[in-house]
């Protein structure tokens, strides 16, 4: 509380914000902020207002999301306090601004909580000397392999060099070597003489995983990092120290030279691992996807993701990826050796010479003329809870117009208390709220097995899952009329298909999925989907215009916007209002 | 502005004194060393310091200096050179160095021997050598990859010698490199 008789009050703004000045701008900045591990208020730091003054103050060890450790000491500054009088008033200069005394010190920004009417300045000879003292320390045992680290060109020791730093070294003695190459888990590689001692990876392990796993051993220059004797670093999270090391110790051995970042695109996009629906950057080069990395959003995954979801991309790569489209004409001349099936490649390359859309379009007009033919409740729909939510929209209008039973099949696993969902689709909400999903999901699938068996289904359409392993065994799906499969990868399911749709992985193409907490979020396309394949709300628009009649928007964003006024729990977003983080809908 | 024209004398009409001034030049370039050359059988000897076409090198002990850091890939304005990275299990048989290219190619149809490669090497892997004229009959033959570009470039005298010495150092120190 403020204190009238120091005076303070002058300092306080009357909604009890503090006023500081940051580099001469004035600021006000709560008195307290939440601690990032467990939410308690804690006082504000200068570092936290200095970032709400849009002012940078290069640090290492520190992190937003992790607690403070204060052990780098680049974030120095200098700073003066409001001088007080006899009477413990603030003196004033002539003009009426408040007289202050800086302070002889400097302080760690990161750890200094800020007080009223606080100066702080960021950029004075004196700091500018302390953080170019500051980066020789840490170069003097660097081994500066830059041309072999994979952190080059996101590497803060880099970047604030550069910044900050000075051009040469005054250090004559050998530099003090440490183990390079350590193992530290199933999917670290650890460099110990890249090392800069900042524990954000320990304070990561500790705090926000819980694993206690790592930890530092010796002192002063031989101070090594290490997991405990006997342990490896092996929870669910450990890629995310890698992306919080500010140098390359830590490295992934998934990522591990395979690419430089510097030529990665980076995409927005959200992880399709599970039901949480981590907000992730996809690396990108030429149509390669390289890695995941986790994008911030304090509303699903703060700043990290896990292990099993980032590695989780290497199936959008995969050769044997389908890519052609196929119909009975198409199949009747399949291929069964090598050297015909050379032939239906070539044959299916000329045609996309011919351009891609004369293929689809074909087949997309045989499957509306099929489809307007068939009795009303002859048809079944087995759509995937992996499929955004315009496709699952698009697909109920389908479903609506053929008077079809749809279900969703439900895809579980073990689950964990940070981020991991034991629900491993990524969009049973958005299945359950266009009406595909049955309630349970997958409590339909017997019925639609039974309606095959005595004959009543006579048409399926499956999207992106192998419904074999689901109930419908291959004898039933035989036994059907038409068998309408969309797919990414082959399986049972997609080789009987008639109708073969190659489909899009979440990276190839634009849409929304809703996560088990009912955030609407939208991801965009990285990469270029292989041959014929096509995101499938493009061809299930054409579809479905052509069966229902219903024009539709041949946009994502034209599609979301009619969806959001078609579904009631979508009432009221817009593509553009979701913005990169999403929102969430009550459910 | 008109020039007025200078009217030609006597000597100047006669036409013939200047057709003999004119002969007497020719022939003097008979008697003079030759400029031309039989090429391709002849090649012009070019400077020291010539840039020609870019090639890898090797340091004495036949380690191929280039780690794939990809700079030169990056700088590279036409965009010629292509570099696969060694993937995770890095390249084992060069010691503390950790990397080495798996597959380096240069497509000397794109090059333009602009030299940003040789200067934003880090490793002093890679130079414009003296080469200038690159013939191929087919397009395939002029992406040259890693082991043409070895040959080509041969060794390079290094004094420097980072990694060598770096590998020392910790060895000396008694720690595993």
């Amino acid at each position: 509380m403020p204190n009238p008789s120091t005076g303070e009050t002058q300092f306080i703004s009357p909604s009890g914000m503090i006023k500081v000045k940051v580099d001469g701008k004035d600021l006000e900045a709560p008195r307290t902020m939440p601690d990032p591990i467990s939410g308690k208020p804690l006082p504000t730091t200068m570092i936290q207002a200095c970032a709400l003054a849009h002012v940078d103050v290069p640090h290492y060890c520190y992190h937003p999301k992790l607690p403070v450790a204060g052990n780098c000491r680049m974030c120095l500054v200098e700073f003066a306090t409001p001088a007080l009088g006899p009477d413990r008033k603030p003196l004033m200069k002539p003009d009426g601004t408040p007289k202050v005394t800086r302070s002889p010190r400097p302080a760690i920004a990161c750890a200094t909580p800020i007080s009223p009417g606080v100066e702080i300045y960021t950029n004075t000879p004196a700091v500018k000397q302390m953080r170019e003292a500051v980066l020789e320390f840490l170069l003097i045992n660097h081994p500066l392999d830059c041309p072999i680290c994979d952190q080059a060109g996101e590497c803060k020791l880099q970047e604030y060099s550069v910044d900050y730093g000075k051009s040469d070294s005054r250090f004559v003695e050998p530099k003090v070597h440490k183990p390079k190459r350590v193992d530290l888990g199933p999917r670290i590689v650890l460099d110990d003489e890249r090392c800069i001692l900042c524990t954000r990876c320990i304070r990561f392990t500790k705090d926000v995983v819980g694993d206690d796993a790592l930890g530092i051993v010796s002192r002063g220059s031989y101070s090594t990092l290490t997991a405990y004797p006997g342990r490896t670093f092996d929870n669910n999270y450990t890629l995310n120290t890698v992306d919080i090391c500010p140098v390359g110790a830590l490295t992934s051995k998934d990522f591990r030279f395979q690419m430089r970042v510097w030529f990665l695109k980076e995409t927005k996009n959200v992880c399709a691992s599970c039901a949480t629906g981590c907000n992730i950057i996809i690396g990108s080069r030429e149509g390669k996807v390289y890695r995941f990395e986790p994008r911030e959003n304090d509303a699903v995954n703060s700043n990290w993701m896990c292990d099993y979801g980032r590695l989780n991309y290497k199936w959008i790569g995969q050769a044997d990826r389908l890519r052609q489209v196929q119909s009975p004409k198409s199949k009747v001349q399949s291929p069964k050796s090598n050297g015909q099936a050379r032939n239906v490649q070539v044959t299916a390359e000329r045609l996309l010479l011919s351009g891609q859309g004369s293929i689809w379009k074909s087949v997309i007009a045989e499957i509306s003329t099929k489809l307007g033919q068939i009795p009303p409740g002859s048809a079944a729909i087995i759509a995937s809870a992996r499929q955004t939510n315009e496709e699952l929209y698009l697909l109920s209008k389908l479903a609506k117009k053929l008077g079809a039973l749809t279900d969703s099949v439900p895809r579980t696993g073990e689950g964990d208390k940070l981020l991991l969902n034991s629900d491993r689709n990524p969009n049973s909400l958005g299945a359950r709220l266009t009406g595909i999903a049955a309630d349970p999901m997958g409590s339909n699938l017997p019925k639609i097995a039974d309606g095959i068996r005595s004959g009543k289904i006579k048409t399926l359409i499956v999207f992106g899952e192998d419904v074999t392993k689901h109930g419908i065994s291959t004898e039933l799906l035989a036994k059907l009329e038409t068998l309408i499969v969309s797919g990414i990868l082959p399986n049972e399911t997609t080789r009987l298909a008639q109708y073969l749709l190659p489909g899009c992985a979440h990276a190839e193409k634009r849409g929304t999925f809703t996560n088990s907490k009912g955030r609407v979020q939208k991801f965009l396309k990285a990469v270029e989907p292989p041959g014929d394949a096509r995101p499938e709300w493009e061809f299930l628009h054409e579809l479905v215009f052509a069966v229902a009649g219903q024009d539709g928007f041949a946009t994502i964003e034209g599609l979301f916007n009619q969806m959001a006024q078609d579904v009631p729990a979508f009432k009221g977003l817009t593509w553009a209002g979701l913005g990169d983080t999403g929102i969430t809908v009550p459910v | 502005m008109i020039i007025p024209r200078k009217k030609l004398n006597l000597w100047e009409r006669l036409y013939l004194p200047a057709i003999i001034g004119g002969f007497k030049i020719t022939l003097r370039h008979f008697f003079r060393k030759k400029v031309t050359m039989q090429y391709p059988e002849e090649r012009w000897v070019v400077p020291d310091g010539y840039r020609g076409a870019p090639y890898l090198v090797e340091d004495q002990d036949k380690r191929i200096k280039c780690v794939s850091c990809q700079l030169c890939e990056f700088v590279c304005p036409p965009k010629a050179i292509r570099i696969v990275p060694p993937g995770p299990s890095g390249a084992p048989d060069v010691g503390n160095v950790e990397k080495a290219p798996r597959e380096f190619e240069i497509d000397m149809l794109r090059c333009i021997f602009c030299g940003f490669c040789q200067e934003v090497c880090p490793e002093e892997a890679i130079f414009l050598m003296q080469d200038y004229s690159l013939t191929g009959t087919t397009r395939q033959e002029m992406i040259y990859n890693k082991e043409k570009l070895l040959a080509l470039g041969g060794v390079h005298q290094d004094n420097i010698r980072k990694w060598k010495k770096k590998a020392e150092e910790a060895k000396a120190q008694k720690v595993p490199p």
